[in-house]
C-alpha cells in the first residue's frame, strides 16, 4: 500500500512535469525550427539561443488581464481552455514510456486514449461556442467536422494494429513489437504485414496531424481567414493554455505513433531496448510535425473531408481487409 | 478514375519534394540580420531628414535664403526666418525649421537648392515618444555638428 | 467551389471582415452576408484610407505631386512614378533622353518583379504558407537594395522627374541587376515552383477557384494580370506602347482559364518577361545624359491630356486637365485595383469563406491605391 502510494505521486509528478516542460518548449522548438527553415534565426535574446524565451512567454501571458468579453457564457468560457489540457496530461498516464516506466498499464489504453482525444476536441468546440464571435463559431463548426472525419480512418487503422499484435493494451502491442526494426507493426515482416502497414502508418499519421489541428489541416485556427479561430476572444493564459493543450497533444499524437508503428522504446537495431529510444522517436516525429507545418499551405476544409471519405478511408478498410486475410492466410 | 490514382501519385510526389526542398534550407546559413547588432551598411544615397551644410572655413550655413526649399516642398515641412546681412549685400539664415511628421523624404528641397546648403542626414534611428521632438530646429544641429568637428 | 448550392437567403448572418482584418492586407473593409461558410453576398466597403489625392494634386505644382504618387501603389511605385511623368511630359512637351527612358523601364521592372513577388508572398500568406513568404522576402531585398542604390529610398520611391530621371545608374547597379537576375532564374523553379506551384494543396485550393469570365472583365474594366488570367490580351506596354518598351522582345502570359491558377501563373510568368526586358535594356543601354531640358516651373497648355502606364495590377490611367497655370486644374486617376475589387462582389458570392478569401488574395489587391 505505502509503496504504491508514492509510485502514484512519482508518477503525478513526473508526467506533470514531463508535460509542463514540454508544453512551454515546443513552442521554442517550433519557433527555431521555422526560424531555421526561414533561414532565419528565432528566438535568440532571451537566454542561451532563447532557451528562456518560453519563460518570458508564459510571464508575459500570466501577467495580462483574462478578458471575458460580455454576452459570452461565462462558464464554458472559462473552462473551456482547461478542458484542452486535462485530457492531454491524462492520456499520459497509459503511455508506456520504456517497458517499466509507464504509469498505468491499462488494459484498454488504446481506447482510453481516443476517448479522451475526442475530448480535447470538445474544448474547441466548447471555446469556440462560448465566444459568441462569429469568427469562433465557424472556426468551431469546422473543427468537429474534421475531428468527425478523421477518427473513423484513424479508428479503422489501429484495428488493423491492433488485429496483428491482438492486443488491445498499448505496452503489451510495444512488447509484441521487440527485437529490432523488422518487427516493428510498420516494417513487420512476419506475416508480410509490412506490405499494407506502412500504408497504415501514413494514414495514421495524416490522421493525427488532422486530430490536432496542425497545419497544413490548421482550418479552425486559420489566420487568414478566421484571425485566431476558437482563440479569437482569449487573452492571458486562457490562449496561453489552449497554446500548450495544443503541443500537448502532438505530444501524446507522437508517443502513440511511435507506440503503435515503431515500436514503442524498442532500439531500431535489437540492442538496447530503453526509454532513450522512446524519446527520440518521439522527438524525430515531433520534428515532422513541425517540418510538415513551415512546408505547406493549408488545404481547404471540403478538401480535407474529400481527402478523408475519398482517400484515406477507403484506403483503410482495404487495408483492414488485407491484414486481416493475412493474418488468415499465415 | 484515372484522375483520382494520378491524383495521389503526383500529389504525394509533390509533397515530398516539398518536404526535401525546405529540409535542405533548414541546414543552409541564415540570411537574416540580427538588426540592432548588425547594422546594414548604408547606400550613399540614402534619403534621411534633410540637414543643412555649413561652409567648410566659418562653419556659418550655405544658406542664403532664398527660400526654394520652402516653396519646392509639397507637405510645407519647412520653414526659415533670415536677416539682411551686415555688409548690406545678401541674407542670412536664422532660423530653419523641419517639422519631420509631414515629411515624406521626396527630396524636391535637397534638388531645388542651388547654393549647396542642404543634403540629407543618414540618421534613420528616429524613434521618440513626444511627437515634438520630431520639429527639428536645423541650425541648432548645425552648430553641434560644428561643435563636435572642433 | 464550384458544386451549386442551394442557399437559403433566409438564415443569414452579416461577417464583417475588415477593416482590419489579416486577410484584406490594409484596410479593407468587405460587409460578406453568409449562410454558413457560404458567402450569399459580399459588398466591399472603401474608403477607410481616403486621403484625396487628386485634390492633392491640384492644390500643388506639377512637381510637388510626384512624392504623393508613390504613396497610392506602395508596392509598384515606380509605376506611379511613370505614369505621372508620362502625362505631364505629354502635357508640356518635354523630351526625355534616351538612357533615362532605358533607366526607367529597368527600374519599373525591377519594381513589378518586386511587386509580384511580394504579392505571391502574400497570397501564400492567405492560404495558411508561411515560408514561401520569407524566401520571397529574401529576393525582394536585393530588389530593393538594388533601387536603394539609385533612388535613395526603399519603398515609396521619388526617382522620376519630368524629363528624366533623379540620378544616374553606375556599373555596381548593373552588375548587381544582372546577378539578381541570375540568381533568381536559380532560385525560381525550385523555391518557387517545385516547392509552392507543383504542391497539390495549392493547386486543388486556388485550381478552378474564384472563375472571372472575359466579359466580366470587360463589364468592369479590369486589367491586369487579372485580365490576362481571363484570356484578354491586354498590356499597355504591348497594345499602346509608351517609353522604349517597342525595342524590347517580351511576351505577354496570356490564360484563358479565368481561375485564380490563371491569375497565379499570369503572375509567376511576367516575372520571368520583365527579367527578359530588363536583361534587354541592360544590354542596349545608351550613354548620354539622363535628365532632358525640362523647366523649373512647367506650365502647360489649357488642354485634356490622358496617358496610361501598366503597373503590375493592371492599367493604370491619368486624365489631366489643365488651364495653362502652374497646377493641374484636374486630375482623374483611373486605378487598376479599383476595378478588379469591383469584380468580387459578383464573383464570390456562393464561395465558401475560405475560397473567397483565397479569390481575394488572388486579386492582388493595394487598399491604398483603391482609395486613392
Amino acid at each position: 500500500m505505502e509503496t504504491s502510494m508514492w509510485r502514484a505521486l512519482l508518477y503525478l509528478v513526473g508526467l506533470l512535469i514531463f508535460a509542463g516542460v514540454n508544453a512551454a518548449w515546443l513552442g521554442w522548438c517550433e519557433r527555431k525550427g521555422a526560424a531555421r527553415i526561414q533561414r532565419r534565426i528565432g528566438p535568440c535574446e532571451a537566454g542561451f539561443a532563447g532557451l528562456l524565451q518560453p519563460l518570458a512567454d508564459g510571464l508575459k501571458l500570466m501577467s495580462k488581464q483574462l478578458l471575458v468579453p460580455q454576452g459570452v457564457d461565462g462558464i464554458i468560457f472559462r473552462v473551456a481552455p482547461v478542458l484542452a489540457m486535462i485530457p492531454a496530461i491524462t492520456s499520459m498516464a497509459v503511455i508506456p514510456f520504456s517497458e517499466n516506466i509507464g504509469a498505468r498499464a491499462m488494459e484498454l489504453s488504446v481506447l482510453l486514449l481516443f476517448a479522451l482525444a475526442s475530448i480535447g476536441m470538445i474544448s474547441i468546440l466548447l471555446g469556440g461556442w462560448a465566444s459568441g464571435n462569429k469568427y469562433a463559431i465557424i472556426s468551431a463548426a469546422r473543427s468537429v467536422s474534421q475531428s468527425l472525419a478523421y477518427e473513423i480512418p484513424m479508428l479503422l487503422t489501429v484495428i488493423t494494429v491492433v488485429l496483428i499484435s491482438g492486443s488491445i493494451n498499448l505496452r503489451e502491442i510495444a512488447i509484441d513489437q521487440q527485437g529490432g526494426f523488422w518487427h516493428w507493426n510498420i516494417f513487420r515482416l512476419k506475416n508480410g504485414h509490412f506490405l499494407t502497414m506502412w500504408i497504415s502508418f501514413i494514414i495514421f499519421f495524416i490522421c493525427s496531424v488532422a486530430e490536432t489541428n496542425r497545419a497544413p489541416f490548421d482550418m479552425a485556427e486559420a489566420e487568414s481567414e478566421l484571425v485566431a479561430g476558437f482563440m479569437t476572444e482569449y487573452s492571458s493564459m486562457g490562449f496561453g493554455l489552449f497554446m500548450m493543450g495544443e503541443y500537448l497533444n502532438i505530444v501524446v499524437g507522437a508517443c502513440l505513433t511511435a507506440t503503435l508503428f515503431l515500436g514503442g522504446w524498442d532500439c531500431p537495431f535489437g540492442l538496447t531496448p530503453g526509454v532513450w529510444w522512446f524519446v527520440v522517436k518521439i522527438y524525430a516525429l515531433i520534428f515532422t510535425f513541425i517540418w510538415i507545418r513551415w512546408t505547406y499551405p493549408r488545404t481547404q476544409i471540403y478538401r480535407l473531408l474529400n481527402l478523408s471519405w475519398k482517400i484515406l478511408i477507403p484506403f483503410s478498410m482495404a487495408n483492414l481487409l488485407v491484414t486481416a486475410a493475412l493474418i488468415k492466410v499465415f | 478514375m484515372s484522375g483520382y490514382w494520378s491524383d495521389i501519385v503526383t500529389g504525394g510526389k509533390s509533397l515530398v519534394t516539398g518536404l526535401a526542398i525546405t529540409a535542405r534550407e533548414f541546414f543552409r546559413p541564415v540570411v537574416t540580420e540580427q538588426y540592432p547588432w548588425e547594422v546594414p551598411t548604408m547606400t550613399p544615397l540614402f534619403r534621411g531628414h534633410i540637414e543643412l551644410i555649413g561652409s567648410e572655413e566659418t562653419g556659418e550655413p550655405n544658406c542664403v535664403v532664398c527660400g526654394m526649399c520652402q516653396r519646392a516642398c509639397p507637405s510645407g515641412c519647412i520653414s526659415l526666418d533670415g536677416k539682411k546681412n551686415e555688409s548690406g549685400k545678401g541674407k542670412a539664415l536664422t532660423r530653419y525649421i523641419l517639422d519631420f511628421t509631414k515629411c515624406s523624404l521626396c527630396g524636391s528641397c535637397v534638388e531645388s537648392c542651388n547654393f549647396n546648403a542642404l543634403r540629407f542626414s543618414r540618421d534613420y534611428n528616429l524613434v521618440s515618444f513626444d511627437k515634438d521632438d520630431f520639429i527639428m530646429d536645423l541650425m541648432n544641429r548645425l552648430e553641434e555638428q560644428n561643435r563636435c568637428k572642433r | 467551389m464550384t458544386v451549386p448550392v442551394h442557399l437559403r437567403h433566409d438564415e443569414t448572418f452579416v461577417l464583417n471582415l475588415g477593416p482590419q482584418h489579416p486577410a484584406t492586407h490594409g484596410v479593407l473593409r468587405v460587409k460578406l452576408t453568409m449562410d454558413g461558410e457560404y458567402v450569399v453576398k459580399a459588398e466591399p466597403v472603401l474608403g477607410y484610407i481616403h486621403r484625396m489625392h487628386e485634390k492633392m494634386a491640384e492644390s500643388g505644382t506639377f512637381a510637388q505631386f510626384m512624392p504623393y504618387t508613390a504613396r497610392m501603389d506602395y508596392l509598384h511605385a515606380l509605376a506611379f512614378n511613370h505614369g505621372w511623368a508620362l502625362v505631364v511630359e505629354k502635357a508640356a512637351g518635354i523630351e526625355v533622353p534616351e538612357r533615362a527612358e532605358y533607366i526607367r523601364v529597368i527600374t519599373v521592372e525591377l519594381n513589378r518583379i518586386a511587386s509580384h513577388l511580394l504579392w505571391w508572398a502574400a497570397f501564400l500568406l492567405d492560404l495558411g504558407g508561411f515560408t514561401p513568404l520569407l524566401y520571397a522576402f529574401d529576393d525582394r531585398e536585393r530588389i530593393i537594395d538594388l533601387l536603394e542604390r539609385v533612388t535613395g529610398s526603399r519603398l515609396t520611391y521619388c526617382y522620376l522627374r519630368f524629363g528624366g530621371v533623379y540620378n544616374d545608374i553606375d556599373d555596381e547597379f548593373i552588375t548587381g541587376a544582372r546577378d539578381f537576375i541570375k540568381r533568381l532564374r536559380g532560385r525560381l523553379p525550385r523555391l518557387y515552383h517545385d516547392l509552392v506551384t507543383h504542391n497539390i494543396i495549392l493547386i486543388k485550393r486556388i485550381e478552378n477557384i474564384g472563375f472571372i469570365t472575359s466579359e466580366q472583365c470587360r463589364r468592369y474594366g479590369a486589367t491586369g494580370p487579372v485580365a490576362r488570367g481571363s484570356g484578354i490580351n491586354y498590356d499597355i506596354r504591348k497594345n499602346e506602347p509608351y517609353s522604349v518598351y517597342p525595342e524590347f522582345d517580351f511576351d505577354v502570359p496570356v490564360f484563358d482559364e479565368g481561375d485564380s491558377m490563371a491569375r497565379y501563373m499570369v503572375r509567376m510568368h511576367e516575372i520571368e518577361q520583365s527579367m527578359r526586358i530588363i536583361e534587354q535594356a541592360l544590354d542596349k543601354l545608351p550613354g548620354g545624359p539622363v535628365m532632358g531640358k525640362a523647366p523649373k516651373m512647367l506650365k502647360p497648355e489649357a488642354g485634356y491630356y490622358y496617358s496610361a502606364v501598366e503597373t503590375a495590377r493592371g492599367s493604370l490611367g491619368h486624365r489631366l486637365v489643365c488651364n495653362g497655370d502652374k497646377a493641374p486644374y484636374k486630375l482623374k486617376l483611373r486605378s487598376p485595383t479599383f476595378s478588379n475589387l469591383s469584380l468580387f462582389g459578383e464573383v464570390a458570392e456562393g464561395m465558401m469563406l475560405a475560397d473567397a478569401l483565397a479569390f481575394m488574395g488572388s486579386l492582388d489587391l493595394v487598399i491604398p491605391e483603391i482609395d486613392r
